[in-house]
């Protein structure tokens, strides 16, 4: 089996437009959540998100793709346009027959459908853009990725809810891994904030009106981001034998259903994938000492994502640090994974936690080290991030310092 | 029908029970009616009082609206009804 190297990572999300800038809020704690500007937004309950300020599509894309691009296909390729730059690689010939894309997404271009619904059941409009189809498609933004680099191998969309990232990176890995493909584009991204998309979520009760605060006992629910995240998974003999730069090795990964409950979470799911991906990676647990938790801000999943935890970590659980970076930039739902990896790479390359921020009350049901508030610098050399979606869904991976 | 009654059919849908199985002290956990089903029920209260019920899902006894019995959501009910009209 191949070893698999990250070579390549962007980001475009509430905390800043590249990894840098997110790093940097990351490690001053900074958060990216505040009030949302769209259209018809007074008519809701939950105001607040991890909204993407600031951003002109414009300075990045000509009219004609714009006429193609949803907002979460510009995330996209925002994020994969950094980190192919960064990675070095260019693709042609056999390299990119055999490399391709596979990104993390729920929603779609929600922004597009909620447009164009209004126009034809609020304006009464009987005519649509011609291309509402191909720009709403959850596999546009995978699709428009391999346009752009041309990765001409295999390439698709996975959609888990909330793990969908963390599903696309752990298929990526295991392609590589493999020897399937030498190098893989993969993460996620997500644009649910517009009146549709917030409005759906309000109907379940779970948002929080004034913040999200994971494992704290004040909690009271989440805050939806938007964003991408982007990363190069490559052979790891192949990134070294062009001198390539290594961000962090890719070391483990599993997948787990509850198969229990359409939202509640399973803290029985949660564990198995967990210890699955110790497993996957033979990695002993006390080498584990941060975990980017799923850490959402509800009741329900942050005392099961503890308990979890505790269960498969056992005395261990009390020496690692697990922190939520939600708390910053809000659940960015299909493709939360590939903005919190961005904390576990932060973790192995520059030895800083990023905190849960926002945190105010001591919980019984999630005594863990939480990294309250502050960022804190620690060496670490495995880390590994969950991911627990709706639907039952986990998936977890780990990575470690190369 | 009056708002006990409307409850009354409205709980007894979620929990699939006879509305005569819904008694004013039940809870909606000895009805079966777990948090997914009480988003629900409230939802249908919403639609049919056309009120707005304060309830979050992560912390059910939050808000003022007492969920803890049948008798307990009508009188809350009643108080929305006469507050929002206003």
């Amino acid at each position: 089996m191949k070893r698999v190297v990250i070579t390549g990572a962007g980001t475009i999300n509430a905390l800043g437009f590249d990894v840098a800038d997110t790093f940097k809020a990351m490690r001053e704690g900074r958060c990216g959540i505040g009030p949302l500007e769209f259209r018809d937004v007074d008519r809701l309950a939950i105001k607040i998100g991890g909204q993407v300020h600031g951003y002109e599509p414009e300075a990045h894309f000509n009219r004609q793709q714009l006429s193609l691009y949803d907002r979460f296909t510009q995330f996209t390729l925002l994020a994969a346009r950094q980190a192919m730059e960064q990675s070095g690689l260019e693709f042609h010939g056999e390299l990119a027959d055999r490399s391709g894309v596979i990104l993390g997404n729920s929603g779609g271009g929600l922004n597009t459908q909620d447009e164009n619904f209004r126009a034809v059941y609020e304006d009464g409009k009987n005519r649509v853009h011609p291309f509402v189809v191909p720009k709403l498609m959850n596999n546009a933004a995978a699709s428009h990725v391999s346009m752009e680099f041309n990765l001409r191998g295999p390439t698709f969309t996975v959609a888990t809810a909330c793990a969908s990232s963390n599903h696309a990176m752990g298929q990526a890995y295991q392609m590589v891994r493999s020897g399937m493909a030498p190098v893989m584009i993969t993460g996620g991204s997500e644009s649910m904030l517009c009146f549709g998309g917030v409005k759906a979520w309000e109907g379940l009760r779970v948002m929080s009106k004034d913040a999200c605060r994971p494992f704290c006992a004040t909690r009271n629910g989440m805050v939806q981001g938007e964003g991408a995240g982007v990363f190069v998974f490559e052979d790891y003999d192949h990134a070294r034998a062009r001198g390539a730069d290594i961000l962090a090795e890719v070391v483990g990964f599993a997948m787990s259903s509850d198969a229990a409950d359409i939202v509640m979470p399973s803290k029985a799911g949660a564990a198995r994938a967990i210890s699955g991906a110790l497993k996957d990676g033979k990695i002993a647990k006390e080498r584990i000492s941060y975990i980017n938790a799923h850490g959402t801000g509800t009741a329900a999943n942050d005392k099961t994502e503890c308990a979890a935890v505790a269960d498969v970590f056992g005395a261990h659980a009390d020496s690692l640090m697990m922190s939520s970076t939600k708390s910053m930039h809000g659940h960015l739902i299909g493709g939360t994974g590939a903005v919190e990896l961005l904390a576990c790479i932060m973790a192995l390359k520059d030895g800083i936690i990023a905190p849960t921020i926002g945190y105010q009350e001591h919980d019984p049901e999630c005594a863990l080290d939480v990294v309250p508030n502050e960022a804190r610098e620690a060496t670490v050399d495995v880390v590994m991030s969950n991911a627990f979606a709706f639907g039952g869904l986990n998936a977890v991976i780990a990575l470690a310092r190369v | 029908m009056n708002v006990k009654d409307q409850v009354i059919a409205i709980i007894a849908e979620q929990a699939l029970l006879e509305p005569s199985d819904v008694t004013l002290d039940s809870t909606p956990s000895d009805l079966g009616i777990d948090s997914l089903g009480l988003v629900e029920a409230i939802f249908a209260i919403e639609e049919t009082f056309d009120i707005s019920v304060p309830f979050n899902a992560n912390d059910p006894t939050e808000g003022d609206f007492d969920i803890s019995s049948v008798a307990k959501i009508i009188e809350g009910i009643e108080k929305l009804k006469a507050g929002q009209a206003a």
